[in-house]
Parts: C-alpha cells; structure tokens; sequence
C-alpha cells in the first residue's frame, strides 16, 4: 500500500512510529558504541599498567590453584586437621561480623525513621539523616579501617567500628526505602484513633516492614562476613590474618584448608540467608514499588 | 453487643489474645541478641578500647592531615647558621637568602614569630621565648640555656612545679610544645623549632616549582601568557605538568591510581553484566532447552559466588601480578555469578502471556527472546546492573588494598609509611568524592532508564 492512500491520522501515526524507531536505534547505536569504547580503552590502559600482559596471564592463571591443590594432595589426612585447627579463627571473624552487624542494624534502624518523610515531616531532619547515611555509606570499610587501626593499633576494634559505621549507612538507605514504601493506611487509622508517634511505628510501620528489614539484615550479615576477613588482611585479626601470613609463607595445603572453611562458611551463609529470606518475604527477593 | 463482641472476640483471637508463649518468645530473642552483644563487646575487647587509645598520637595525626610545619635548626656551637626547611624535608629547604616573612635576623639574635604572635628569639648563648600559654604564661620570659652542657631552663629546677605543664625538662632534652601549633626542642647540641600552619601547602606547585613565587592572579595571567617560561612549552603546559609531577602531593600518580580503581570497576561490572546476561537465559528453567545445562550452569554461578572476590583476587593475583586485570578479573568472576543467578530468576518469573503473544505472530524463537523476555527483564537488569556498579566502586578501592593496584593500594601505602596524614587525608576525601559520584550518577541513570520502580536489593 502506497502512503499517499493512507488516511492523514494514520500516515501521523506511522510517521511517529518510524521517528520513535530511529531514535531507540540511534540509542541503542550510541549506547553499544560507548560500551565498546570503554571496554577497547579499558583493556589496553589494563595492558599498559598491569605488570604482566593478558596472554602470559592466561597461561599462569592455573599454575597457582594446582600448586595449591597439588601441595594439598600431599598433605594427605592431615589437611582435615589443618580445617579443624582455624574453627577458632573462623569463628572470631565470625564474632566481629555478626556484633557489627547487630549493632549497625540498630543504628541503621534509627536513622532510618529519621529519614523516612512518611514518618518525619520536618523536611530538614529527613535530609539530614539522609546525608548523615550517605556519608556513613560512601567510606569503604577498609579505607575506615585502615585509618582507625594506625590510631588505635592491631584490633578487631578498629574493623568492627568501620563496619558498624559501613552497615548504618547502607542499612539505614535500604530501611528508609522500604519505610517509605510501607503502607501508608495503618499509619492513617492508628493517627485516627489519637495514637502517639512511637506507637505508630511500634504497630502501624513496624510489622509491614519488619519482614523486609530482617531480610535486609540478614544479606547484610553475610556481607560483613566478607567484609572482616578481608579486614584480617590489614590487621584486624580472625582469619584473614591467618590466610594472609600462610600466604606469604605459601604454606599450600594449609592455604586451601583456610579457602575451603571460607567458601564453606560463605555457601552456608549464603542457602541461610535466602532460605530465611524466602521465608520472610516469600521467593523473590526483589520488591516492586507496588507490593 | 455481647453476641458481636464474642464473635469478634472469636475471630481475630490471635490479635487480641495474644498467647503468653508468643510474648515469651519474642522476650528470648530479645535475650538472646541483648546477652550476645555483652558477650561479643567483652570478647572483642572494647572494655579495653580506652587502654589501648593514644589521644595525643591521634591529635598529633589529626593535626598533620589540615596543618604543615616547617622546621627551623640549628646548633649551639654557632646559632647564626639557621636552616629552615619544608617538613624538615633534605631537598626542601628554603634559600637562605629567600627566608619567610615570620623569621627576622638581627645583629645579635635571630626571632622566630608564631602565629599567635608568641617569638622565640635565638641568641648567641641562650633561646628566650615569650608569649606562649594560656593568659597568665603569656608574660612569662623563659629562657634556655647550656649549664654544663645539659638544656635547663633558667631560673627553674630540674623538676619544679612553677614550671608550665607544657615544658618537660629530661637529661638530654628540654621539650616546649604550649599547643599543637609550636614545638621547640632544646639538645645538648642542637635546637629543632616546628612552626606549624594552616593548611595544605604546595598542594599545586611543589617546593621547587617555579610557580611558587607566583600569586594566584598572577598565576592566572601567566596561564594564558604568550611569555613563555619555558620557551619549550606553552607556560599552561608547563603549569600542568608542574602541577602532575608535585613531589609533595603527587597528583600525576594520585590521578592514574584513581583512574586504574574506576576502570576496574567500570570494566569488571560490564563483563559481568554480559556474561551473566548471556548465561542467565541458559540457566532459566523456562527457555534453556537441556535441563542438565540448567544444572550445571547453576552450579557455576554458585561456585563463581562462593569463591569470594578475595580469594580470585589471590589466584589472579599469582596470575596477572599487580594490576587492572586482576582487579576487573577478580570483579567479573564475582559478580557473573551474583548477577547470572539473579538475572536467570527475574526471567522464571516474567509472565508468560508476553512471549505467547510475540511466539503467535510467528516469530522465531530468537525473535521471541528479544522482544517477549528483554523488555520484560530490562528493569531488573539495569537496577541490578547499575547497583553492582555502585558497590564495585568501593570493591575496587578494597581489591586495590589487597595488592591489585589503584587508590586502594597508594592509600595503604601512604597509611603505613606514616609520616605523611595530609596525603591519607587528601586520599581519603578524593575516594569518597569518587565513590559520592560514582553512587549518584548511577542512581542519576536508573532514574532516566527505568523510572522510580523500587526495586531494592544490593550486595
């Protein structure tokens, strides 16, 4: 069919779709330019600084887990003492994650209400608590922890505070949004029948996003797991430390009984955490606005 | 109304009668959390915090990282010859001739003026200081002197309580430090004065640059200035490079590490997003067309995942030595995984009704990926996507520290040595600015690509 017989509302229409077509095509176009852009950049600024080039790289990259596994072989039976033997380091990172992670889930808690404009109306506190989380969250833990260990020396101190800090202000945003998404009628109802402000949250937000938060927590726990034995790395004690002295001494098999209590640990974490969380807020794990 | 109360009453039972055992359940959790938090704060030894804290080692860092000092030495044999230096630096010491402002040279004596208009004047024979102290010491003349060839104070015994709390006389040394911002040391031999500042100084031009005796309008007149100072380059050239190769702040190096952790974040997440992307539709239970590569496939997101990013940082370490690759390798290798496993859920949970609709018309089956499954996972993409991004930015410093190079690593570097705070302060604010950017320009883009959907989940 030729355009010139086509009614004018339909030729109008079909004039936009065609412009609405070029347009996503020449998104689509730039868009996948920029990526190649960035990744043809990226890769040859990579090759320019890294001390060796990809391709030898590539060649080494087994050598070092079958030396490790090979070292391992040999260590024969006893490498199952060698797992047993830092339970105890384990279970101290253990105890630093999990403490920073209670106490930075209470703070998290606080200044999230603070920061929630469904529950505070004065617009001043709201964008306060929100600044005061994004400044907790921009510090990577290790950058806090680096700096707090030179001032209060070799701890789990130092990395437990920069975790807590860390955990407060990326709980406290997640909180926040998930408050702010809470219904807003039970808020309403108990306001109706004169409750007081605490009370409202206690009964009216609490039970809604109770749920979401525990999930939140939980997700967060099994970061901050990561998180302090990588702090172990720079001083903050637990197994980290343990791992990266047998690094440098290259004690293999002892090295691979450290990996797999980690990634042990990590996978257990890790079904717990989403078998909890399924059962909190039920399969998916991720909220739409409107639920 | 009885009848209505009990019926009600019947009805939301578990509301208004709430079982004891459900209080006490909730009072143990509550025990459980509260007695494991005493326990963990006694087991990780924060009761001993206040031991192991050095207020003065702290102010003194804190002092370094907003403040300079410049040393002024000399010795008693002859107390004419003054060097004053940068941070008591061997290659920054200023021109004899070229001394600062704040240093007067007379006949007899030479005259060191603070900022809080206290002078220590050096003498041929002894050191008078004046001015220092709270209100009532500002009176005070002290004087330092060689008796027997020990530093004493004049007038004052070894240990004497009218001595002001700031001066400590030992065997060999005579300690003056009345606050943060002047320190005088008496020796045997020597005498060492730091006259500290405010500020970060030569944070543009380094001590030898010639930019220095430049004011800043002055400077920015040369910048556009045909007179060249070097007649090799064109003087805003010249003024850059000056400003990249600062021995005191080392900008160039600063730059390229915080370019080479950006990178290794961009980088490392796009390879993620494609791979995962890719191997996502072989994982889902509803387009992969062999169950047992579903298997496998879940399994290898599982191991990516498991094996945490520190430990492929390790084995990429022993690979690629120190440098981007490991970093965007130990990055990819992560998060291929977390964002395959999510990716390969969101698409088993889009709605069938799309994809019937485009298989009707005819379409292939690549047809029907494209346009009954992309569109309907995009969001959930590109939020993921834009969210790992966010938090590999601070990965990235992290993955740095553990030796693959980038701020991370010179930000250790510079920690451990010590003596520098003002270049940890410096770095420090730099990475957050980097991190601050980096978190909202993402958000910046979701926002423009998805809209406001709330889909919250992060790492």
């Amino acid at each position: 069919m030729n355009n010139k017989e086509l009614p004018n509302h339909l030729k109008y229409l079909e004039d936009n779709l065609n412009k609405m077509a070029r347009t996503r095509m020449l998104y689509s176009v730039i868009s996948i330019a920029a990526i190649i852009l960035i990744l043809s950049t990226g890769t040859y600024v990579a090759e320019e600084s890294n001390a060796g080039s990809f391709v030898r790289g590539i060649d080494n990259f087994f050598d070092y887990p079958i030396a490790l596994f090979a070292k391992t072989f040999d260590a024969g039976f006893s490498w199952f003492g060698y797992v047993l033997d830092y339970v105890p380091d384990l279970l101290y990172t253990f105890n630093m994650a999990l403490f920073s992670t209670i106490v930075g889930a209470i703070l998290a808690l606080i200044l999230s209400v603070f920061a929630s404009g469904n529950l505070i109306k004065n617009k001043t506190i709201v964008w306060t608590a929100r600044r005061i989380m994004d400044i907790c969250r921009a510090f990577p833990e290790l950058v806090l922890a680096i700096t707090l260990l030179y001032l209060l020396g070799r701890s789990p101190i130092p990395a437990v505070i920069a975790i807590i800090i860390h955990t407060a202000g990326a709980l406290g945003k997640l909180f926040s949004e998930a408050i702010e998404n809470a219904d807003n009628k039970q808020i309403e109802g108990l306001e109706s029948v004169g409750s007081s402000w605490l009370s409202r949250i206690r009964f009216g937000v609490l039970p809604q996003v109770m749920p979401i938060l525990l999930s939140y927590g939980l997700l967060r726990a099994e970061i901050n797991v990561r998180a302090s034995t990588i702090l172990g790395f720079v001083g903050a004690g637990g197994i980290g430390e343990q791992l990266n002295t047998l690094i440098q001494w290259n004690f293999g098999a002892k090295i691979t009984a450290v990996m797999f209590l980690l990634i042990l640990t990590i996978t257990l974490l890790d079904y717990f955490s989403t078998f909890t969380r399924q059962k909190l807020i039920g399969g998916s794990f991720i909220i739409p606005k409107d639920k | 109304m009885d009848k209505v109360s009990k019926e009600f009453l019947e009805k939301h039972s578990d509301v208004i009668n709430i079982k004891f055992s459900k209080y006490l359940r909730s009072f143990f959790y509550l025990f459980l959390i509260i007695s494991y938090s005493i326990f963990a704060f006694y087991s990780l030894g924060f009761n001993k915090l206040t031991d192991q804290f050095k207020p003065d080692f702290a102010a003194k860092l804190i002092q370094d990282s907003y403040s300079y000092k410049d040393h002024i030495n000399t010795k008693w044999s002859d107390t004419s010859d003054v060097t004053i230096s940068y941070e008591g630096g061997a290659f920054t010491k200023y021109d004899p001739k070229d001394f600062p402002e704040w240093f007067l040279s007379d006949t007899n004596k030479h005259s060191v003026i603070f900022n809080n208009q206290g002078i220590i004047d050096i003498f041929k024979d002894r050191i008078e200081m004046k001015g220092f102290g709270d209100e009532e010491e500002k009176n005070l003349l002290l004087t330092f002197k060689l008796l027997n060839g020990k530093p004493t104070v004049e007038g004052y015994t070894f240990d004497d309580p009218k001595l002001p709390k700031w001066i400590r006389v030992t065997e060999n040394k005579v300690e003056v430090r009345p606050s943060l911002f002047e320190r005088l040391q008496v020796y045997s031999e020597k005498i060492e004065i730091h006259r500290f500042q405010f500020g970060w100084k030569y944070f543009f031009f380094d001590f030898a640059s010639p930019f220095n005796k430049y004011s800043s309008s002055e400077l920015f007149l040369l910048f556009f200035s045909s007179n060249r100072l070097d007649p090799e380059i064109s003087n805003a050239r010249f003024m850059f490079n000056e400003f990249l190769s600062n021995e005191q702040w080392f900008h160039g190096l600063v730059f390229s590490s915080l370019r080479d952790t950006i990178f290794m974040a961009v980088i490392g997440t796009l390879f993620a997003t494609i791979f995962g992307l890719l191997l996502a539709f072989l994982a889902a239970i509803n387009i992969t067309p062999f169950n047992f590569v579903r298997f496998f496939i879940r399994r290898f997101f599982d191991s990516l995942r498991g094996i945490d990013f520190l430990i492929w940082s390790l084995i990429f370490l022993r690979a690629f030595g120190p440098g981007l690759y490991t970093g965007i390798l130990a990055i990819a290798f992560t998060d291929t995984g977390t964002l395959g496993k999510i990716m390969s859920e969101a698409i088993e949970n889009i709605e069938k009704n799309q994809n019937e609709g485009v298989e009707s018309t005819g379409a292939t089956r690549n047809q029907q990926h494209r346009f009954g499954i992309i569109p309907q996972i995009l969001p959930v993409f590109v939020s993921q996507s834009l969210y790992y991004f966010e938090s590999n930015t601070r990965s990235a410093v992290i993955l740095g520290a553990m030796g693959a190079g980038g701020i991370g690593l010179l930000f250790l570097d510079s920690i451990m040595t010590g003596a520098n705070f003002e270049n940890v302060a410096y770095m420090s604010i730099l990475i957050l600015i980097v991190v601050f950017l980096m978190d909202t320009f993402s958000q910046w883009l979701r926002r423009k690509l998805i809209g406001n959907v709330f889909v919250a989940i992060v790492k």
